[in-house]
């Protein structure tokens, strides 16, 4: 792998770009390697990065059904947080927030991590007690997260409407500075010429179609379509199709598939300076660096792999925007997409072994995955590599539905769901 | 938006009267403290989460207000059929082809 610096601009620039290399190969598989990760989104290249960058553990294949990161990695809304209500998630989520800060000089590609700052806006008496909940327990963890009043939240954030009059008047805000955004496809890239360069075998247009397993039970590899590929440890990374894998496995999942929408506007000039959610009014939306407004809507109310969404969602989340930012009425939408988010029962992930021997998962992150990418690969990595959790996704078991332990942060609702 | 038959209002109507209510044909325990842990996981959060025909529960709650069961492709969002809450599952589905 050729480092990318600003001498190698130089060099380039001198003769005529020729000599910019692949970012990852496209290898025929082998019959056997000694880890398959299912799906090629930034949770799995991220596994897949980590396993060889700090287990050694090379011999990798990730399968991807389509092409890299054409799921939800490309399909979201970028937002990245930690400010999570309990001990577990605030684990996970500022273990993932600790590696954003350093992930474009480790992995030498610009993820375009920008901590613009994350704004919860509070509507009513109920948003304000939990926001402030949150905060307490945010900074018990470490995390930071700060309440603003109507008037700094607006000098946060310019556009803001906080006039008393408005339908859904801003009775105040959360606000995790350290929080942001990041390019969602250079995360997905990032991951995939490190995990490459290392040696790991990057498949797309390779679904899975079933998984084998030995009469003890334990996994020996995978049924693509592109013949039988072996492996003693198989990890499942497949957001809103993790359930059908499994279901190839003979495990079933506590979980359901819903779709999930998000749309920008044309471009504008800079505007909006930070993330602005409102978990009440179920808004949320950022400006990327090519000036688009990007913003997420809810999910539909039934099941589905359709991959587009009910128009009425869309209607619902931009009537609110209009409330709250009046000045982006008369903006013009420019392209809607849904993608399917996996969600638990608890609306927290499973990060853990299964029943099945040699077969992991890494699911369940509904409508809020993208933030945890480098976390999430991180201890999932450890987790397949020491066949034994990393502490921090110890408590995201697949056990906790049975024995009750859950990690209930739809209760806690500290996110958009 | 989808359009829905109610059974009951043997109509089409759309989306926005109803309420989806999850996975169909799933009878609560009749003694539920004396399930097993196993039993009680798999009544209570295990859920078909199929790429394909789905039997799923609907409420009509904008209209009539009852329940029903429908069978929908959760890859089309096409529905093959609804009806009323209490009717058994549907051994064969109308044009199906498996």
């Amino acid at each position: 792998m050729k480092k990318y610096s600003v001498f190698a601009i130089a060099r380039e620039a001198m003769r005529g770009h020729k000599g910019w290399e692949e970012q990852w190969t496209s290898p025929e598989p082998k019959k056997e390697y000694d880890v398959i990760i299912v799906g090629a989104g930034g949770h799995g290249l991220a596994t897949a990065y980590y396993l060889a960058s700090e287990h050694g553990i090379t011999n990798v294949a990730v399968l991807e059904k389509g092409w890299l990161g054409g799921g939800n990695t490309g399909r979201n809304t970028t937002i990245i947080r930690s400010n999570y209500l309990y001990d577990e998630s605030a684990g996970i989520y500022d273990h993932a927030l600790k590696l954003w800060d350093g992930l474009s000089q480790e992995l030498n590609y610009n993820v375009m991590y920008s901590p613009r700052g994350v704004m919860m806006l509070a509507h009513n008496v109920h948003d304000v007690q939990v926001f402030k909940r949150h905060i307490h327990a945010n900074r018990l963890n470490g995390i930071d997260n700060e309440w603003l009043t109507p008037e700094q939240a607006k000098e946060f954030c310019p556009p803001l409407n906080i006039a008393k009059e408005a339908r859904y008047p801003v009775m105040g805000a959360a606000l995790q500075r350290r929080g942001g955004t990041a390019r969602h496809d250079a995360v997905a890239w990032g991951y995939a010429r490190g995990a490459s360069a290392r040696g790991v075998h990057i498949i797309q247009n390779c679904e899975v179609t079933g998984v084998k397993r030995a009469a003890n039970g334990a996994v020996t590899g995978v049924e693509t379509t592109r013949g039988f590929i072996g492996a003693k440890k198989v990890g499942v990374v497949a957001a809103g199709h993790s359930s059908v894998i499994m279901d190839m496995a003979g495990v079933r999942m506590p979980l359901e598939s819903y779709p999930l929408q998000a749309l920008v506007s044309e471009p504008v000039k800079p505007v909006v300076p930070c993330v602005i959610m409102s978990n009440t009014v179920h808004a949320y939306i950022s400006q990327s660096d090519k000036g688009e407004l990007v913003i997420g809507a809810g999910t539909d109310q039934y099941i589905s792999y359709s991959q587009t969404g009910g128009l009425h969602i869309l209607q619902h989340t931009l009537d609110a925007i209009c409330e709250m930012f009046p000045i982006f009425t008369r903006m013009k939408m420019l392209r809607s997409w849904g993608g399917i988010v996996d969600v638990t029962p608890d609306r927290s992930p499973i990060l853990a072994k299964t029943p099945v021997k040699g077969l992991y998962v890494n699911c369940g992150w509904g409508t809020g995955g993208f933030k945890a990418t480098p976390g999430s690969g991180n201890v999932f990595a450890h987790t397949i590599a020491k066949d034994d959790p990393h502490p921090i996704n110890a408590p995201f078991t697949l056990e906790r539905f049975r024995t009750g332990r859950l990690i209930d942060e739809a209760a806690a609702a500290a996110v958009a769901h | 938006m989808l359009l829905i038959r109610c059974p009951y209002c043997e109509e089409e109507r759309p989306e926005l009267e109803f309420r989806n209510a999850g996975e169909a044909h799933i009878a609560r325990p009749t003694n539920i403290a004396a399930e097993s842990e196993d039993d009680f996981e798999k009544f209570f959060f295990i859920r078909s989460n199929p790429k394909g025909v789905i039997y799923e529960r609907w409420r009509h709650i904008h209209g009539c207000a009852r329940f029903f069961n429908a069978v929908r492709d959760t890859v089309t969002d096409k529905f093959v059929m609804t009806y009323k809450a209490g009717e058994p599952k549907p051994a064969k589905l109308p044009g199906a082809s498996k």
